[in-house]
């Protein structure tokens, strides 16, 4: 198989010291990671903040070092040859300021097309381009600090394509984009990997939609572990038997979402607050346990404000992987 | 961009350092040059290096009554203004890694990218190099026209300047790339530490007193400080006879004191790879390539 990149049992703990205690803390970031990634093929890294993701990009991008394992990108192992890896990669981090603001957009990028060899004309050539499809073109001879966050955001998508990578590693790219843009960077991102065969595309996120939409394959990935690996239709289709209802009721009244997971027939429950109401994401194994769930709620006296039932989503296949919804686990690593 | 990619992936591993350089001793310029408009740039440029100049000059004046002939005043004028080159180089090209990773926040950037990372902090100092070449020729000019410094420009030994100022700039690019290394592998408080180095400098290297005004037991640490033996040569080779009144390093010939300056330069090439080698491995062990704390 042509691998783009190759993890094997891939691990990074960083070492938090403090200064009153001796001993250094241990925070295990990413366990025995294996991960294979085809050539061509549009990766999705999907998890929740604190999940590992970026850990597994910095590592590699040649930013971090692994504790232990390997890895391999564009066929060279990031640890031992990274001045290899380098001039086949690029990467996007998302939701950051940065950029050299004294300069304008077009200087930024035309610099580093100079750092990655690339012949000033060609360079011109393609900035204009890409600056175009991002819808940036008119800005191009602004400073870069006189622009707002999603515009630099732009210009930081525009700095990744530029150099035309053989894999791009895309880190939350929508994130602090509008919704309009997001949608125009989904598209080129997709239309990117798909002009070429010969590149690859690994996205971090953890919007669920943008992976089901973008990706070929997606690694679902928490607590530094991966926890699931396949296409989105086929991890959907994982829970295609069981039935997924969203069910909006008035404030749960102290009763916690894992007493309903204790009734029969319930598989999993997700929970979150909205605009004084609750919302509730049941995945059941047959549509007679949803009576046990409305007695449960009206017992307590309970409203059901709106219910619906649909088709699995990746949010589902992470729910029944983790146990609880991406928020709640946003949730749980802020605290 | 399908047909060109093969060309171009040759280009980016062919020319590194040269390109590195280029682009990196531009954008250093840039940032340099471009915080505000021309005009303004240009008087900042003239009172900056006068501005330290004149407290210095003022402080001599009163301490000696402004007796300006006398060879100290030569003495210390010069190292002052020579001086400009250690803040400007030796923390230039350190003060890249903080710029980089703390302000502009494209260190990782820089990283990824086919790159030569110690080349790419040495092109920012050149920025810093050439800004500070343009603080010592007004700082000299003032000096000359003014303030009666005895530069005689047909007694000047050329040769020896050139050489010495080379080798010198060299050997602080060099210094800083140390620095800088180090500064790698200090997540807080890193800001500081081109300035306190560049500062205990200044006391310690001859620049605005010679080296036998100090005690005899601080002697030494002026003795090993590889500044003093680039300071007093270019004091040679501009006032010769001024550097003679004061028997620092009357006991080294100008041979003796450029194969020390030699030496120094070498030694400082070769530290400056090492020690960036060993701190770029400890930093990607520690995580703290991209790590921002704001000081």
């Amino acid at each position: 198989m042509d691998l783009a990149i190759h993890t094997e049992k891939l691990a990074r703990v960083y070492k938090l010291r403090d200064a009153k205690k001796e001993q250094p803390r241990e925070l295990v970031a990413l366990r025995n990671i294996n991960l294979d990634v085809r050539r061509g093929e549009l990766f999705g890294l999907l998890g929740p903040n604190g999940a590992g993701k970026t850990t597994l990009i910095k590592i590699l991008t040649t930013l971090l070092s692994p504790s232990s394992g390997v890895a391999h990108v564009a066929g060279y192992d990031v640890a031992k040859e990274p001045e290899k890896v380098r001039p086949r990669i690029n990467m996007v981090s998302g939701g950051e300021s940065s950029g050299y603001g004294l300069l304008t957009v077009r200087e930024n990028l035309w610099m580093f097309a100079q750092f990655y060899g690339i012949p000033s004309k060609l360079a011109n050539q393609r900035i204009k381009e890409l600056l175009d499809v991002v819808q940036l073109g008119d800005r191009a001879n602004t400073k870069s600090s006189d622009l707002s966050t999603g515009l630099r955001q732009k210009m930081n998508i525009v700095r990744g394509f530029l150099t035309d990578p053989d894999v791009l590693f895309l880190d939350e790219p929508t994130l602090g984009l509008d919704v309009e843009a997001s949608l125009d960077v989904r598209k080129f991102v997709r239309s990117w990997v798909d002009d070429n065969p010969d590149r690859t595309l690994l996205l971090t996120t953890h919007y669920m939609v943008e992976a089901d939409e973008l990706c070929d394959r997606v690694a679902i990935i928490n607590g530094g572990q991966v926890l699931a690996c396949d296409t989105p239709a086929n991890l959907k289709r994982q829970l295609q038997r069981d039935v997924i209802y969203r069910m909006e009721v008035s404030p749960l009244n102290g009763l916690q979402p894992e007493a309903l997971e204790a009734l029969g027939g319930v598989r999993k429950v997700s929970h979150e607050a909205k605009d004084g109401a609750s919302v509730l994401e049941l995945i059941l194994a047959e549509d007679d346990a949803l009576g046990h769930v409305v007695n449960t709620l009206t017992g307590k006296d309970i409203h059901i404000l709106n219910l619906q039932k649909r088709e699995p989503s990746l949010e589902d296949v992470f729910v029944n992987l983790v146990g609880h919804s991406m928020t709640e686990a946003e949730s749980a690593s802020d605290g | 961009m399908q047909a060109t990619q093969p060309i171009e992936k040759r280009a980016a591993e062919r020319g590194v350092s040269g390109r590195t350089f280029r682009a990196a001793a531009w954008l250093g310029w840039q940032i340099e040059a471009n915080w505000t408009d021309p005009v303004i740039f240009f008087i900042y440029s003239v009172i900056k290096p006068l501005s330290g100049a004149a407290i210095l000059v003022v402080m001599y004046s009163v301490i000696t009554n402004a007796n300006f002939e006398d060879p100290m005043f030569a003495y210390i004028y010069l190292g002052n203004a020579f001086y400009i080159y250690v803040a400007a180089v030796l923390t230039g090209v350190s003060w890249t890694v903080i710029d980089d990773r703390e302000i502009y926040r494209m260190l990782k950037y820089i990283y990824i990218a086919p790159v030569h990372v110690p080349v790419y902090l040495l092109g920012r100092g050149f920025a810093k190099f050439a800004f500070g070449s343009l603080a010592v020729f007004i700082t000299i000019v003032v000096g000359v026209f003014f303030l009666n410094l005895p530069l005689d420009l047909s007694l000047v030994n050329w040769p020896l300047f050139i050489v010495s100022l080379t080798m010198g700039i060299v050997m602080l690019a060099m210094m800083g790339l140390v620095l800088g290394s180090v500064m790698l592998l200090i997540v807080n408080n890193a800001n500081f530490m081109g300035e306190a180095v560049a500062g205990a400098l200044y006391l310690f290297s001859g620049a605005i007193f010679p080296l036998t005004v100090l005690p005899a037991w601080l002697q030494p640490v002026g003795y090993i400080a590889p500044i003093s033996y680039w300071l007093e040569l270019i004091r040679r080779a501009l006032v010769g006879n001024i550097a003679q009144s004061f028997p620092t390093f009357a006991q080294f010939s100008n041979g003796q004191l450029l194969a020390i300056l030699a030496g120094l330069t070498l030694l400082f090439t070769v530290l400056g790879f090492v020690v960036f080698r060993y701190c770029d491995h400890q930093a990607r062990e520690r995580g703290y390539i991209d790590r921002v704390t704001n000081f």
